[in-house]
């Protein structure tokens, strides 16, 4: 819990209340000899879940990585081959494009969705008429059934018959090939992507927004300070652990992005919209070349992890120039 | 006083604007799956048609076998969400009690985890044992999705309730289940409930797990509404109908339960698959 919530951690015993941080560590060996002497046994609590993640976690885990140094096609016998799906992945340049194709996907998909869930947030942020049953409306996106919202986009973006290029026609932009030109069919589908998955930013930093004080704003107006030196300068780093823990799970959801993509274009026009996990989904159950697609799903994984893990690098030292500062 | 209504009235049309592209494609959703064909393909467009094609309805329950694919979405989706309840709400209560939030780290790498790398695995194993042909396969999987979702809400939860009422019943002598049924429990029910919509809205509306292991009887609707794209229809208006009946539910719940998906999203911002 406390990798991802902007960390706090209150610890309330019997006899007296510690509050403990990162820092905190002898409170917190006091505090935990005590609990051991009442505390009930809670591990019966947690076994059954254990159980199950690691029948439907762990063991696909070790069983990834088993087969990603075996050569098997399903249907054919399997070898042990070491290496070799790994460096023929390093060889592979249907592999590197999609590795492009994902991270420019990954880049315009968070982007967007930052910008506007932010510009969102501060919107919602205020009270005006409507603002509950608008802010539902807004929400809606993000808990539609991916597919059914994908099929849909599929017939807006049709360039014939499809409802944007008429609108369009009526500002006088030419009609588009949206997801069926190679060159349109990236950012159509981070527009997608976008529509959906920006409400979730919103979401995040509008919890940001709720608990900044009043105060410093009350003193900044007095000295003068107008509307977008507030937001720079008391808003901004105020809502800033938000903004990265938006931006951390955008990121991983980005880089995983499957339905939208899958349903919409599989891949396609050619390989134009091929990211790593549709690509990987072609290996796997298409080829069925099972030992191939598990060394991709443990890169890919890696590629995940590795993004991830810089951008927690980033929030801790944000969040350590901020103590800093005080 | 004016200026505020003025500030009011501005806030009001930008709310208006940055909601709009919500506004009109579930409008234009509505619209396509209620004109017939000759008024899909009309150029310009038509919003509001003459005449109204309830037909496109009756013709994706009728032609498609949706009831079937309904009851197996509601299957899987309330059987994955129940067990997750039952394993995850203690889970939550444990991890919370322990103090053990690092073991936390394992639900956000299930989430750094592209749902593939579990299919691939879990498709053999299901093959081996023969159930592939049932829905058990993917009850199982969409575990992945509900379990992490109902303990992260539920550490969440219990982290904030407090202790005082547990230790006093601990120290009358009740046994750790007594106190986690009697005490614990009674005070969680809002969380049980974040945890119980949201599990259900991520595993309704998965359809990467389905599109590997459904067969043609055990498809979900997601993959259903899939199926008709590629294969069986052109028409886009049953096709328009088929979706809004898929997400009709996830948006209905989404209505009504606002205030505990928004409490659940901002509190641990979860999302499966």
């Amino acid at each position: 819990m406390s990798t991802i919530a902007p960390g706090r951690t209150e610890v309330t015993t019997g006899r007296t209340e510690v509050t403990t941080d990162r820092t905190g560590v002898a409170t917190q060996a006091i505090e935990e000899s005590q609990s051991v002497r009442l505390a009930p046994n809670y591990w019966p609590f947690v076994v059954p879940a254990l159980v199950v993640v690691s029948a439907v976690i762990v063991f696909p885990w070790a069983f990834t990585l088993w087969m990603s140094v075996n050569s098997w096609t399903l249907g054919q016998s399997r070898s042990f081959a070491a290496m070799e799906n790994y460096l023929r992945l390093a060889s592979d340049p249907r592999f590197w494009e999609s590795l492009v194709h994902t991270l420019t996907y990954t880049s315009l998909s968070v982007a967007a969705p930052m910008f506007l869930g932010t510009v969102a947030a501060l919107i919602f942020d205020a009270r005006f008429p409507l603002r509950g049953l608008l802010r539902g409306v807004f929400v809606m996106p993000m808990m539609a059934t991916p597919v059914a919202v994908a099929l849909v986009w599929t017939m807006m973006f049709h360039p014939q018959l499809g409802v944007l290029n008429y609108l369009l026609s009526l500002v006088g932009i030419p009609a588009q090939e949206w997801i069926f030109n190679a060159n349109t069919v990236i950012p159509s589908l981070v527009a997608v992507e976008t529509w959906q998955w920006t409400p979730l930013v919103m979401l995040i930093v509008l919890g940001g927004l709720a608990s900044v004080p009043r105060e410093p704003f009350e003193s900044a107006e007095i000295d003068g300070a107008n509307a977008w030196q507030q937001f720079r300068y008391l808003t901004l780093p105020m809502i800033a652990p938000f903004l990265m823990i938006a931006l951390i799970i955008r990121t991983i959801d980005a880089l995983k992005s499957f339905d939208i993509i899958y349903a919409m274009t599989q891949g396609g026009p050619g390989t134009a919209s091929e990211t790593i996990n549709i690509y990987l989904y072609n290996t796997a159950f298409s080829y069925y070349d099972i030992g191939y697609g598990s060394a991709m799903a443990v890169v890919f994984f890696i590629v995940i992890v590795a993004l991830s893990f810089i951008l927690l690098m980033l929030r801790q030292r944000s969040q350590w120039n901020d103590t800093e500062g005080k | 006083m004016s200026s505020r209504l003025v500030n009011q009235i501005g806030l009001f049309f930008a709310a208006l604007v940055i909601v709009s592209p919500a506004i009109l494609f579930f409008l234009w959703m509505i619209s396509l799956s209620l004109k017939f064909e000759i008024d899909n393909g009309a150029y310009p467009p038509i919003l509001i048609p003459e005449r109204f094609a309830w037909s496109n309805y009756v013709k994706v329950f009728e032609e498609n076998n949706f009831l079937l694919y309904l009851w197996n979405s509601v299957l899987v989706t309330g059987t994955a969400t129940l067990l997750a309840l039952l394993i995850g709400v203690p889970a939550g209560y444990g991890i919370a009690r322990l103090k053990a939030e690092r073991s936390a780290v394992v639900i956000m790498i299930a989430r750094m985890t592209p749902g593939l790398s579990y299919l691939i695995p879990l498709f053999l194993l299901f093959q081996w044992i023969g159930i592939l042909g049932t829905l058990w396969p993917q009850i199982i999987i969409h575990l992945v999705v509900t379990v992490p979702i109902v303990v992260w809400v539920m550490i969440g939860y219990f982290e904030t309730t407090p202790m005082e009422l547990e230790e006093a019943a601990n120290i009358d002598g009740a046994s750790s289940w007594q106190v986690f049924r009697l005490v614990a429990l009674p005070i969680a029910k809002p969380g049980i409930v974040v945890a119980f919509i949201l599990s259900v809205i991520f595993s309704w509306n998965n359809f990467v797990f389905g599109v590997v292991l459904a067969s043609r009887e055990t498809r979900t609707l997601p993959v259903a509404v899939y199926n008709m794209l590629s294969y069986e229809q052109v028409s886009w208006g049953p096709l328009a109908a088929a979706a809004l009946v898929v997400t009709l539910p996830v948006l209905v719940l989404t209505m009504f339960a606002q205030k505990q998906i928004v409490a659940g999203l901002t509190a641990g911002a979860v999302k499966g698959g």
